[in-house]
């Protein structure tokens, strides 16, 4: 039987934690990126009509709300310490 | 067809059940019931807010005209909240630790609680916001006609203004009725915002019941939709990247500027942890509001007649197609969107106008102190419902004047705009301590008349305020200077042209002036207060060493946030310091925690001018300077703490070494006790066994015999005395002691202890002056000559002048009297003074004193009893003692 690693140093849990940090900031940088990829679409009539951008935009908002709900239910909001922020 | 009266009717039922809802939140929360009021849900709902009347009716209308771009209104406020651990965190955690009232106290209170900040802040929103509230009742009334005139774009005239008026009215009982119920120290309402969660519910279905009809009542599906979507004349995505990207920036900007935003956002925040539920829950609520806006919208081109105003798509269409029901239902969730939008941005605005602009000019004309005479809660409460009143007044006044027209659909971007000054002072304030006031009010007066120039002015309409030959060449001809064309740069859409020369203009003094210029303390101490607001928010340190009076406090805190809630927070401050009563010890913790309590009732700068009035003088210490000057303030004011806390422990030990001490220094004195009491009753034991082995050996003459019996005798009282001395104190030490209480003079005390002293040491000199010891008692006067018998033996025994005197003087302490007795030998030595009280302590070599150390064990005792005290009084120049006489018992003689 293979032996369980050795536990890290650092607490996992909470090194977990800042990293779902990191996440939820980075989310409304990816969102704000991905607002303006439509931008890149070629405009008029050989671009890909408003319908199409309307799934788009409405198909990452939806995704950008998953990603937070996701998020915001991983997050404990109990260990509001910054000070471990430092890793 | 639904009739304008049956209209009003549901409105008024309506309004009536909003009032029931608010009214019964405030009645639970009165109870301390507020459990599910403090909800997630509930927090969220009331964000709600930022969807207006404009975008309820307005949306549609928008994607009418611009396609997509609608979205861009939404998309900036989604990402805010995505990103609420950003900024938004940030934002509620200093409006709590600082007790933030609006967003003009924000940065007036960063700014070093400025007066001149709040009033620009409180000026500029007034003025970018009244004519949003306009835009409300405009569209209040235009819902109304279009019942009355399906058209909708001709408003019957008199019936409009007078809707208009009602409305104005009725939202400013009701704001007036729940806004301004308390002036708690939080700011919140839970009434309005119950309130308001109710209409975000209303206007969600509304708008969802309307969409869902378009989709699958008139048309047949998604699938359907889309392909209409693709053959309407909004079909092409042709937005220019530039004014998408602006507009999503400038809605998120105001989503954090606005103040009625900011209010339910940052004021009315019950529980940080709402906010983990809001970064989803809020975005969700906007891509539902936004669903259905382009389907209706290119229905409404579809259907509706040429030349219908696409602003009231969502009223018109259900009711083209004979949904009444639909369409009321859709009336009232615009009519929600503009109450609840009216109701809390008169509420911002008045506690902004009220606080920052009405309370100064008031406390300034009563400088004189008379402010405790005043009712500072009757006045602040007055002001704010006097604002609210000339908020809406201002509103209808703008409706009216503006005529109601096409100038006034726009307003909505135009106030984004106005706000949106505030974007850099409040950032820059949160994130930057080298922020100054300075900076802060140059970028905001910039961007503000850059704004009103570039924008809300032209917004009339040409010829309105400024000429169309001012528009067209600028004014004096300076044609840089071109409302629309700053710099000649032209062509570009107004609402983009003035937000990036106003931006750019207001940044760039922002941080340049910042730079320039110099915080002064209290601005630095702020500023390190909101930027480092997660590493200490233990509160701000204001004022220094002061002489304001608890007292004083107390009366003023009372007159603002009413004496309840004053006493409350004095007992606890009491309490924390551990003094018993109302009134804490006036330290700068103190100050500074009255202050913010304070400022959430009236705003942080009029708490710091009435906080001020009572520390005048004590401002900033010579140490708060040194700790602000220093960049790493935040670092000192850790290592203070742990100062603090190891000065503590220091004590502590210091007590305990102390302690120590006497504990080694006793045990010391038991074991020369021990052996000294062996002695003291070996020697006369000896001398008893020697003699009386001789008397019974029966060989002495009577003389001799004479004189052994003697001798045994003596040794015999030695013994005995030992004996009484220590039963003596065993018996006063268990309490078990009975004092016979009688009156009589101290006088007489005093001589009966010196005759009975007397005869053993005549070499002593007396020093009296009888006439101070003319002084009636009423207590154990046996006992008390027991102890001055005890100390004129001791000055007998122990003084080692070569004249002895011993001076007994009487002298007035407090209530009571002390008697001292002063000898003129060379005293105790300090190392002895705290062990010559106790048991078994003799300090000379032990053959001279024939006592064995239990006398002053036993005055000390009697002392105690008799309710006085017997102390060693330092730096008389001989050994003293003072003898404090029970307060209660001593009386002037008659």
């Amino acid at each position: 039987m293979p032996k369980p690693p050795p536990p890290l140093f650092l607490g996992r849990a909470s090194y977990r934690q800042r990293r779902l940090r990191d996440a939820v900031r980075l989310l409304p940088v990816a969102g704000a990126v991905g607002c303006m990829i439509p931008l890149l679409w070629p405009r008029g009539a050989e671009g890909p009509g408003n319908g199409l951008a309307l799934l788009y935009l409405f198909g990452l908002w939806a995704g950008l709300i998953a990603a937070a709900f996701i998020l915001s239910r991983a997050m404990r909001p109990e260990d509001d310490t910054d000070a471990a922020e430092g890793e | 067809m639904l009739t304008f009266n049956l209209l009003v009717l549901v409105a008024l039922a309506y309004v009536a059940f909003l009032f029931a809802v608010a009214f019964a939140a405030e009645r639970r929360a009165a109870r301390g019931d507020d459990g599910w009021l403090r909800s997630p849900l509930i927090y969220t709902l009331s964000l709600s807010i930022y969807c207006t009347a404009w975008t309820f009716y307005g949306a549609v209308g928008y994607a009418a005209r611009s396609g997509l771009e609608y979205l861009t209104i939404y998309l900036g406020p989604s990402l805010v909240m995505i990103g609420w651990f950003w900024v938004v965190r940030k934002l509620v955690r200093i409006g709590r630790t600082q007790r933030i009232t609006s967003i003009a106290d924000l940065i007036s209170s960063r700014y070093g609680k400025s007066t001149a900040l709040g009033v620009i802040v409180t000026i500029l929103v007034v003025v970018g916001i009244t004519p949003y509230i306009a835009l409300q009742l405009q569209s209040i009334t235009l819902s109304f006609s279009v019942f009355v005139d399906p058209g909708g774009d001709v408003p019957a005239g008199a019936s409009r203004d007078a809707v208009a008026l009602w409305s104005a009215a009725g939202l400013a009982l009701f704001t007036i009725l729940f806004g301004t119920r308390n002036l708690d120290a939080n700011e919140r309402h839970h009434g309005v915002v119950l309130a308001i969660a109710v209409e975000a519910v209303v206007k969600l279905c509304a708008l969802l019941a309307v969409g869902i009809f378009v989709v699958w009542g008139i048309g047949r599906g998604w699938t359907d939709m889309l392909a209409r979507i693709d053959a309407s004349p909004i079909a092409d995505w042709s937005q220019p990247g530039g004014r998408g990207v602006g507009l999503t920036f400038l809605s998120a900007a105001a989503f954090l500027c606005l103040p009625r935003m900011f209010q339910v956002l940052v004021v009315e925040n019950g529980n940080e942890r709402h906010l983990v539920t809001a970064s989803w829950a809020f975005p969700l609520y906007l891509l539902l509001m936004s669903l259905f806006v382009v389907p209706i919208a290119v229905l409404g081109l579809d259907l509706m007649p040429a030349g219908s105003n696409p602003d009231l798509f969502v009223l018109t269409l259900p009711l083209s197609q004979g949904r009444d029901g639909l369409a009321m239902l859709s009336f009232l969730g615009g009519f929600s969107s503009a109450t609840s939008m009216v109701i809390v941005a008169t509420i911002a605005l008045a506690t902004m106008v009220s606080n920052h602009i009405v309370v100064p000019v008031w406390l300034r004309l009563r400088r004189d102190g008379s402010m405790i005479a005043g009712d500072v809660r009757g006045v602040v409460l007055l002001a704010r419902r006097v604002s609210i009143a000339a908020v809406l007044a201002l509103g209808y006044v703008y409706f009216r004047l503006s005529g109601g027209g096409a100038a006034l659909s726009a307003i909505g971007l135009i106030a984004f705009v106005g706000v949106t000054q505030i974007l850099p002072a409040m950032i820059g304030g949160i994130f930057w301590r080298g922020a100054t006031g300075l900076g802060a009010a140059a970028g905001l007066v910039s961007g503000f008349a850059i704004w009103v120039w570039t924008l809300f002015l032209p917004s009339f309409g040409a010829d309105a305020v400024i000429p169309a030959q001012v528009m067209a060449q600028g004014p004096w001809g300076i044609g840089w200077l071109r409302p629309h064309a700053f710099f000649g740069v032209q062509g570009i859409d107004p609402v983009m042209h003035a937000m990036i020369w106003s931006m750019l203009v207001n940044t760039s003094l922002f941080l340049i002036v910042s730079m320039l210029t110099f915080p002064n303390p209290l601005e630095r101490m702020q500023g390190a207060q909101f930027v480092n607001v997660f590493e200490h928010s233990a509160g701000t340190r204001a004022w220094g060493q002061t002489a304001a009076a608890a007292e004083d406090l107390l009366i003023m805190a009372q007159r603002i946030i009413g004496a309840a809630d004053a006493q409350a927070i004095f007992l606890r401050a009491a309490q924390a310091q551990g003094k018993p009563g109302y009134l804490p010890d006036v330290t700068p913790d103190f100050i500074a925690l009255l202050e913010r309590e304070l400022a959430g009732s009236v705003g942080a700068a009029t708490a710091h001018a009435m906080v001020g009035q009572f520390t005048e003088g004590a401002s900033v210490t010579v140490e708060d300077l040194i700790a602000v000057a220093d960049e790493a303030a935040q670092i000192l004011e850790y290592s203070t703490q742990l100062e603090a806390k190891s000065a503590e422990l220091e004590q502590t030990a210091g007590q305990l070494r102390a302690a120590n001490e006497k504990l080694t220094a006793l045990s010391v004195q038991k074991d020369s006790f021990l052996s000294q009491i062996s002695h003291e009753l070996r020697t006369p034991m000896t001398s008893i066994r020697a003699f009386s082995e001789i008397l019974r050996d029966g060989d002495t003459g009577p003389a001799e015999q004479q004189k052994y019996a003697g001798i045994i005798q003596d040794e015999a009282l030695r013994l005995t005395r030992l004996l009484d001395d220590l039963l003596d104190l065993d018996v006063l030490e268990h309490g078990q002691v009975e004092l016979h209480r009688q009156r009589g003079q101290l006088r007489d005390v005093i001589d009966r202890a010196v005759s009975a002293a007397g005869p053993r040491g005549g070499r002593l000199r007396l020093v009296r002056r009888r006439a101070d010891e003319a002084i009636m008692l009423e207590t154990d006067l046996e006992r008390l000559a027991q102890v001055f018998i005890n100390l004129i033996a001791n000055a007998q025994k122990y003084c080692n002048a070569a004249d002895p005197v011993l001076r007994i003087e009487v002298a007035r302490l407090g209530a009571g009297y002390a008697v001292d007795f002063v000898d003129n030998g060379t005293g105790i030595s300090p190392e002895h003074r705290q062990v010559i009280f106790e048991k078994f302590s003799r300090l000379t070599d032990p053959g001279r004193a024939g006592g064995a150390g239990l006398g002053l064990a036993i005055c000390r005792e009697i002392m105690a009893r008799l309710g006085g005290g017997i102390d060693y009084l330092p730096g008389q120049g001989g050994a003293a003692f003072r003898v404090v006489l029970p307060v209660a018992d001593a009386m002037a003689a008659q």
